[in-house]
């Protein structure tokens, strides 16, 4: 039987390696967006599993609400890498470094 | 609870919303900078008008059942009023400064003032949560329009890379909060915070507390509070100058009175549990924010510092977990909302022959035989920022600090002093090169009358006429701490 744990743990495995993808990753800025996408999915499976678990309607709609969010986020993202791409010809992450100090 | 009632609290929610997109609307027809510049000014009039709209709820400290609107989702009580004023203050500063900057660059668009507009309502839905939903959509729709603003000089290359770290950054901040609330959700079984207050008012579960604790996290991220903090001098510095004035200040009153709500109310009932959290991050971030800023050339990079510094403090005032504490916090918030202006319009008003901005700090040396009036406000909030009495910025520091001690957490004071003194060593450093080094002479543009009234009004409230204010800004600050924390 399929209970809450799994549910949990599989949104938690997700998230790591969404959080992971964004630190270990040195090549591309969009394998960084897909991490991003990667974390707020684990969010709505553990959101949807809560919602079914606890018999509460809540976790669905905040769902939704995230799921709607992303969208925008992830075009506004791409917008901002479009821009990025224009100037500077290259979008590796290794290049990312004209600010520091 | 009737709609008219619900809706009639979030006026200025509306108002700006509406306004914001009426003039995205009108900023598809806008042509040239006339257009640009009657969009900039409609918006400041329409934050105006949505100070005023705050004034009433903050004056008769309104809260508890009266101000709740759609079933506990949104509170407009008086603290969240008090943060309003502040983020909009905040934001009309940068918007009075930003044509000058952006015609100079040959960028500026009708967009700009649409975008803040957008940005402030979503930082009033932040305040005015009393609800996780309520929470994230306010989040990300003040995030969204942050993460273009910060991407707004498209064709150079610092601003889109400080536009892309700080999406990077924010959006994994914005996971992490979601990830918490999602756990908090699961393990309460409600998302709103009174409702979270109750489930946790027994023993926390290992769930709960994961929750908390990434939420916090979440928080530590969107205040830029160590070790969080990373992302601050970065996108601080590639940001265009009005824009980095606007995320130094609105958006950290926002966070941080998002982050007081959260704390004391949806998590009131578990104090024990974040409480030492608060004290490492506190410590942390005014430590970093000190050594930091030793080894920098840029001022913008120094201001970075200086506002991670200024979280530490302010948080100290969190960690506190009282009234006086909240109440600290906000007059300190004031303050530092003033103190942060009036340091980047001074910093916009350093400009070259050209008309370009001038931000390292070497070439600002010997600033007080050239522009006197400048280096004297520049070298104020420099002083007042450091903390050192006579000035305003003492006042903020001192009452947070008075809190700290009478809750007990007198280690937590001594050690923030400490690190303070270190601080000062590099707003001093600044003032020594405007007044005791050689003279430049790279700083000799002109500034237009606006930059000059809103530094003047800056300086003026840090200076010692402040002081005349701690009466009144004390009485604001305690009506809006009274509404979060009624026994305490």
């Amino acid at each position: 039987m399929i209970g809450i744990g799994h549910y949990v743990t599989v949104s938690t495995i997700l998230f790591v390696l969404g959080v992971l993808g964004i630190f270990l990753n040195r090549k591309n800025v969009i394998i960084i967006l897909m991490a991003i996408e990667l974390i707020l999915l684990a969010v709505n499976i553990n959101l949807v599993a809560f919602s079914s678990y606890l018999g509460d309607l809540t976790g669905q709609v905040f769902a939704m609400f995230v799921l709607t969010v992303a969208a925008g986020e992830a075009a506004v993202g791409l917008a901002i890498l479009v821009i990025y791409f224009r100037d500077r010809g290259t979008i590796a992450v290794d290049d990312v470094h004209n600010l520091k100090g | 609870m009737d709609w008219s009632h619900s809706l009639r609290l979030v006026a200025p929610e509306e108002l700006l919303s509406v306004s914001g997109l009426v003039l995205l609307l009108g900023s598809a027809w806008a042509k040239g900078k006339r257009d640009a510049r009657a969009i900039t000014w409609l918006a400041v009039l329409t934050l105006a008008i949505a100070a005023a709209l705050v004034v009433k709820p903050l004056w008769s400290g309104l809260s508890g059942e009266a101000a709740n609107a759609f079933d506990g989702l949104y509170s407009g009580d008086a603290f969240a009023a008090f943060a309003k004023l502040l983020i909009y203050a905040a934001a009309g500063a940068s918007l009075l400064v930003a044509p000058v900057f952006f015609e100079k660059a040959r960028s500026m668009r009708p967009e700009y003032p649409v975008l803040v507009l957008f940005a402030v309502a979503g930082m009033g839905m932040m305040v005015s949560a009393t609800d996780m939903l309520t929470l994230y959509v306010g989040l990300e729709l003040n995030s969204l329009a942050a993460y273009v603003l910060a991407a707004f000089l498209r064709n150079d290359q610092c601003s889109a890379e400080a536009g892309l770290k700080y999406f990077v950054l924010g959006a994994l901040a914005s996971g992490i909060l979601l990830f918490g609330m999602s756990l908090t959700y699961g393990f309460t079984g409600t998302t709103s915070f009174t409702g979270i207050a109750a489930a946790l008012s027994g023993e926390i579960s290992t769930g709960a507390l994961f929750g908390l604790v990434f939420v916090l996290a979440g928080l530590a991220f969107k205040i830029s509070a160590a070790p969080f903090h990373m992302w601050t001098p970065d996108v601080y510095e590639g940001a265009p100058t009005p824009v980095t004035m606007f995320f130094a200040s609105a958006p950290k009153v926002a966070a941080l009175a998002l982050t007081i709500r959260v704390a004391l109310v949806a998590f009131g009932t578990q104090i024990a549990a974040w409480q030492q959290i608060v004290i490492v991050v506190s410590l942390m971030s005014i430590v970093i924010g000190a050594l930091g800023a030793i080894g920098q050339s840029n001022l913008k990079r120094l201001l970075a510092y200086s506002s991670i510094n200024n979280v530490g403090f302010l948080l100290i005032g969190l960690a506190a977990a009282t009234r006086a504490g909240v109440e600290g916090m906000l007059v300190y918030l004031a303050i530092y909302v003033a103190m942060t202006v009036g340091g980047f319009v001074a910093l916009l008003m350093l400009k070259d022959r050209d008309g370009n901005q001038v931000e390292q700090i070497d070439q600002i040396a010997g600033l007080s035989r050239e522009r006197k009036v400048l280096a004297l406000c520049f070298a104020m909030v420099m002083f007042s920022l450091a903390g050192i009495p006579p000035l305003f910025g003492f006042w903020g520091k001192f009452v947070v600090f008075q809190a700290a001690v009478a809750a007990g957490l007198l280690p937590l004071a001594v050690i923030g002093i400490a690190a303070s003194v270190i601080g000062a060593f590099y707003y001093l450093k600044v003032v020594k090169v405007m007044y005791f080094d050689e003279p430049a002479g790279v700083v000799v543009g002109k500034s237009d009358w606006i930059h000059h009234a809103l530094l003047l009004i800056a300086a003026l409230f840090i200076s010692p006429l402040g002081y005349l204010l701690t009466k009144c800004l004390g009485t604001l600050a305690a009506l809006a701490a009274g509404t979060l924390t009624p026994g305490a």
